[in-house]
């Protein structure tokens, strides 16, 4: 199923609900006994009640992260933990900076999943419309090709992608690394899937009448098309890319060529360290992906719902 | 000629793309089959082939058995505490959908899932620490005993098992609320007059419903489990690094056996093994949901 009929039946549900308090409105549904409803009031409180605590623990580990970047050494100890503290300082920040090259490795995560993602929506946006909208038997053997090897966990083939990588000598590389995330089966089909689903071949053939390029076609009618799509796609390969671990790991192994997520693991295993500069640098990199996260909700969460509907 | 054309026009655009595709995955996948069939050592000159002797040998080896058993066990733990407490959630949620507040408790649920792997782990860590750990400053209110939780071999892994659901849990539900949107609503609405509760409909009509979508989520939360590493990674290993105290899974026992022991083959070995476990999953999924299907 398609994001695209995804918002319809959303469409259809908002009318069905509509519909249905209009009934209420109007007294045609079972009437309920005052008792009842203040009972279903009470149920739906208690809900609410129970949905805000269980949300609330969900994101206290990160909060408290956070709260403990900014705390003194003293305050850290504390019991209970302080979410607000009492006498917020910088300082971890500024240790860990100080300690580690981390602006360079977040510049490393951010390149790396910059190109990655450019490079998936252009191959996934191919891909699919051409193996969307060009039925030949041959293309329904690559797409059965695709459809086989997506399955296939990354874990499983990385060690001989790594000797591909050694052999072109770009270990340690942003090239090195982005090998590894070029392509996207779920991307291939979420495209595919779109340009089945919402762009008519009417459109394409009246516009080959008229004289348009196959090149023009794609470029002028199809890209935005599929607008919505493209965008989900981009935000969930990016994430893909800078929350990536075991691939980094083993492709960079230079200190200057580490990614985020590999520099934090190293860095808190190589020495000793105390527990405010590691929350710092936790945190230094949580913000912004969160916030991220919450300007592109929309998107990901699109994106996200697509993989699960895979028919 | 406008056919031939645009076969071409196909064709050319799609090489590209197809040409990186099997250069990034179908060839190192044709690779790994055949290294798991050789003896394969990054210091030997020569590379023999030996049949299966690679898979026999993983059959007698310690390391491997105990990284394959714990790997089922997070697979199969995280499964237990995702399912269950996913559905219930996202039936609470999906009830209360006209509340302004739904969205914010998806959002809150969801932002584990996303947030990047090794800070989030380093809470997680931080948690459970033995002498700094809130979990152990917990536990003495209430009068039990603090425990060393990471470096305790069962506990340790009980740890992973949290640590994972909680990034899982996000998935499951989002997945879960569009099942419950596209369950068709006319059924409920009878249900109701028929004057069943709330918790009634949830049970009897909502859980068989959705059963395909419990069967995919499933899959996919025993696949990504089957590759658990970085949570491993680093909860499980103390500030030192020591490679002993780590939990020991099967993407580890694989890497190790690659790039420390130099045995490539053996590791590819276990990463078919991996593959194995992956291909049977999957194939479970489709059968049971054929079956479904034809009833």
């Amino acid at each position: 199923m398609t994001v695209a009929r995804q918002e319809n039946s959303a469409r259809h549900e908002n009318e069905a609900m509509h519909g249905s308090s209009i009934v209420d409105a109007t007294g045609a549904a079972p009437r309920m006994p005052m008792r009842g409803r203040f009972r279903t009031r009470l149920s739906n409180l208690a809900i609410d009640g129970l949905l805000a605590i269980f949300s609330l623990a969900m994101i206290m580990p990160l909060v408290l992260l956070v709260a403990n970047a900014l705390k003194t050494p003293a305050e850290m100890l504390a019991w209970p933990p302080t979410v607000v503290p009492d006498a917020p300082t910088l300082a971890n920040f500024c240790a860990v900076l100080g300690d580690t090259p981390l602006l360079r490795w977040i510049a490393n995560s951010l390149l790396f999943a910059v190109l990655s993602t450019i490079a998936i929506v252009a191959t996934s946006s191919i891909a699919g419309y051409i193996l969307g909208k060009f039925r030949y038997r041959t293309l329904s053997v690559v797409f059965v090709i695709i459809l086989a090897t997506a399955i296939v966990p990354f874990e499983v083939y990385m060690i001989p992608l790594y000797f591909q990588v050694q052999k072109l000598g770009l270990l340690n590389s942003t090239a090195g690394l982005l090998v590894g995330y070029l392509v996207m089966s779920f991307g291939i089909f979420l495209i595919r899937q779109n340009v089945i689903h919402s762009i008519p071949d009417e459109l394409l053939e009246a516009a080959r009448i008229d004289g348009a390029g196959e090149l023009w076609i794609f470029f002028r009618i199809v890209l935005p098309l599929l607008r919505g799509a493209l965008g989900a796609l981009a935000v969930l390969a990016f994430f893909q890319a800078w929350t990536a671990f075991a691939w980094p790991l083993i492709v960079a192994t230079s200190k200057d060529a580490y990614t985020i997520e590999v520099g934090l693991a190293l860095f808190q295993t190589g020495y000793t360290v105390d527990l405010g500069r590691l929350s710092a640098a936790s945190a230094l990199v949580l913000i912004p992906s969160v916030a991220l996260f919450v300007v592109l909700r929309k998107n990901f969460v699109e994106g996200i719902a697509a993989t699960g509907l895979k028919e | 000629m406008i056919k031939r054309r645009r076969f071409l026009f196909a064709i050319a655009a799609l090489l590209p793309v197809l040409a990186i595709y099997a250069w990034v995955r179908v060839m190192p996948i044709a690779e790994i089959l055949r290294l798991s069939l050789h003896r394969w050592d990054i210091i030997s000159k020569n590379k023999p082939f030996i049949g299966l002797d690679n898979f026999r040998e993983l059959l007698g080896d310690d390391l491997f058995l105990t990284a394959l058993t714990n790997t089922a066990i997070i697979a199969f733990g995280v499964l237990a505490i995702t399912i269950p407490l996913s559905l219930a959630i996202a039936g609470l949620i999906h009830h209360r959908t006209r509340s302004r507040f739904a969205g914010v408790w998806e959002t809150a649920i969801f932002i584990p899932h996303v947030v990047s792997l090794v800070p989030a782990a380093m809470a997680w860590k931080w948690i459970f620490d033995a002498k700094l750990g809130p979990l152990n400053a917990l536990l003495a209110n209430v009068g039990i005993a603090p425990r060393a939780w990471l470096f305790d071999p069962v506990w340790s892994i009980v740890c992973i098992i949290v640590l994972c659901s909680w990034q899982a849990l996000g998935y499951a539900v989002l997945i879960y609320l569009v099942g419950f949107k596209n369950l068709p609503k006319s059924l409920y609405e009878a249900a109701e007059l028929d004057g069943a509760s709330g918790l009634q409909r949830f049970r009897f009509l909502s859980v068989p419903m959705l059963k395909p979508i419990t069967l995919y989520v499933s899959v996919v939360t025993l696949v990504s489990g089957f590759n658990v590493y970085a949570q491993a990674f680093v909860l499980a290993s103390d500030s030192q690094g020591a490679p002993g105290r780590q939990v020991r899974v099967l993407v580890l026992d694989m890497l190790e056996n690659a790039f420390r022991n130099y045995r490539v083959g053996y590791a590819a070995s276990e990463a078919v093994v991996l593959l194995c476990i992956v291909l049977i999953l999957t194939l479970i999924q489709f059968s049971l949901l054929r079956e479904r299907r034809r009833s």
